[in-house]
């Protein structure tokens, strides 16, 4: 239902947040950075998460992964919620690919070791034919392997970054601003891939975006937030025809298509 | 009116493999108008901007057959007279203002110290002439945000500060490279109008530097789009969307749009004649 504060789905869903309060430091140093943020995701579908830099988008999906420590309501991830401390199974399910591909690869480890150790990590054996399907699966061949990240452009370092993530076979994959460090045509190509891949793979995505315009093209479904808040959950159908009921919204809205 | 003339400019750095040209053969004007430059990185942009300002130092190399300021060559002017020209004559505010402001000073001194060195005069008029500037930018509560570090200023309001700080010396030109680019979307229009009005209250020549191609269109006047070093198309600013250039249709059309939902981008073909084509004057004459 377009404009009610809890999106609910009818499906299975594959990740469900509810209730989530996510906070950095304690006493008087508290800050709450997302309070009460209760969302769900279904199988195989994609659903955006926007709103303005310290809005507490990008930290709802830290707390998804295990990387904000701070945190309390409940995460579910295929029905089964999520504790604590998360188990080595949790990352063969979910995975996130970062916002700066520069920040995000280590200098000094070359393509190919970036993803077979991630790949031995996961229990694989088969390593190296693998490696070689990852670099396949997103579109950068063989001739890419043994290259380190100085060697590549922005596109090819989220390509690699997204083929790192891709290696444990996730169900769920996080997106951090994927595409916000990239050129406007060599975006068009990552968007495209992910778009191929969530196809392929039959996956689920969670894209955390400040751009509507690249959350409308991903996603179906998106939750609007504002100082720590979902504001509102809508169709992206419902937002295109200027549905918006939240102020805050309309206002998103107004800048990003002068509408 | 002409303020600046700059024909034929060349940025070029050695390298291993030979001389690396960034920006090849730039020729444009600039009167009292907005004028953009939008390209992908790496297509010398910024190093246009900066080139202008003779910034960029030694192994890089700068040729042009004239860089003229109302009729003064730039190019010849020793280091010393370029100081009386940066920040004072032609000014730049930079992407990042976490990097541009100096964080163990407070606002309120940068700004004093940039008043006092351009008009040279006496502290308490400065004081007083650094509290309008914040205000000419709507910063609300100036005496507050004079007192403070720039750590305790948002990326928006810290831009503010910056061009306030940039146009006290009452500069002609101001080159903006990539101004509201850390920015929010919902600060970047705000940002951009406050300069927009200040520019044009002024009677200023604008050089806006952006990968952002609605921003520019939305902004300026005329629009140079640079590829690979050099200029592929000069047009009206409004007249964008109707470009013909391969390389500025693709450009627009790999942006995802909401009001036209489609499967697939597309994705940019690359054409090596488009770099090698010589550039394209933006001179008006």
């Amino acid at each position: 239902m377009t404009g009610t504060k809890t999106g609910t789905m009818t499906g299975t869903s594959m990740l469900s947040v509810k209730d989530l309060d996510v906070w950095f430091g304690h006493g008087d140093d508290r800050v709450d950075a997302v309070q009460g943020a209760s969302f769900d995701v279904a199988k195989g579908e994609s659903f955006g998460l926007v709103g303005e830099s310290g809005s507490g988008k990008s930290t709802i999906l830290r707390a998804i992964t295990g990387l904000a420590k701070d945190w309390s309501g409940t995460i579910a991830v295929d029905g089964e919620p999520v504790g604590h401390k998360r188990a080595k199974s949790f990352y063969r399910k979910v995975q996130m690919v970062f916002q700066d591909p520069y920040a995000s690869l280590h200098p000094r480890h070359s393509v190919d070791a970036v993803l077979g150790e991630t790949l031995h990590l996961h229990g694989f054996k088969d390593i190296d034919a693998r490696v070689v399907k990852l670099l396949d699966d997103v579109g950068l061949g063989n001739r890419f392997r043994f290259r380190y990240p100085h060697q590549l452009s922005g596109g090819q370092r989220q390509r690699v970054a997204i083929a790192r993530a891709l290696a444990g076979e996730p169900e769920i994959l996080l997106l951090d601003e994927p595409t916000s460090a990239l050129d406007v045509s060599v975006q068009a190509e990552i968007l495209n891939l992910l778009t191929d891949l969530r196809a392929e793979h039959g996956l689920t995505y969670v894209m955390v975006s400040h751009d509507l315009a690249v959350v409308g093209h991903i996603c179906a479904r998106l939750a609007v937030m504002k100082d720590a808040r979902v504001v509102e959950i809508m169709d992206v159908d419902a937002l295109r025809k200027r549905r918006a009921t939240h102020p805050y919204t309309q206002d998103l809205l107004r800048n990003s298509i002068g509408a | 009116m002409t303020l600046l003339d700059v024909e034929n400019l060349w940025v070029q750095f050695p390298t291993r493999q030979g001389l690396f040209d960034a920006v090849r053969g730039v020729s444009f004007s600039l009167g009292k108008e907005r004028l953009g430059i939008v390209g992908e990185s790496g297509s010398g942009k910024s190093m246009t901007g900066r080139a202008i300002l003779r910034l960029i130092r030694p192994p890089g190399i700068v040729k042009a057959d004239h860089i003229d300021l109302e009729g003064q060559d730039l190019l010849k002017k020793s280091e010393k007279e370029m100081r009386s020209v940066r920040g004072q004559r032609i000014s730049m505010v930079m992407q990042d203002p976490k990097f541009s402001l100096n964080p163990v000073m407070t606002v309120g001194d940068q700004l004093v110290e940039a008043y006092r060195l351009a008009h040279g005069s006496a502290r308490k008029g400065a004081t007083q002439a650094a509290l309008e500037a914040l205000d000419s930018v709507s910063i609300r509560n100036p005496e507050r945000v004079m007192r403070a570090y720039p750590h305790e200023m948002s990326g928006g309001m810290g831009q503010r500060i910056m061009i306030a700080m940039m146009l006290i010396p009452n500069p002609q030109i101001l080159i903006a490279d990539e101004p509201t680019s850390a920015l929010d979307v919902s600060v970047q229009r705000q940002v951009l109008s406050i300069m927009d009005r200040l520019v044009v209250d002024r009677g200023m020549g604008l050089i806006f530097i952006s990968h952002d191609l609605n921003l520019v269109a939305d902004f300026c006047d005329r629009v140079l789009i640079m590829y690979a070093g050099r200029v592929v198309e000069v047009c009206d600013a409004d007249k964008l969307h109707q470009a013909t250039h391969p390389y500025t249709r693709g450009l627009l059309n790999s942006l995802p749009r909401l009001d036209v939902p489609k499967e697939r981008l597309e994705v940019l073909q690359r054409d090596p004649a488009w770099a090698e084509a010589p550039s394209v004057s933006g001179r008006v004459r």
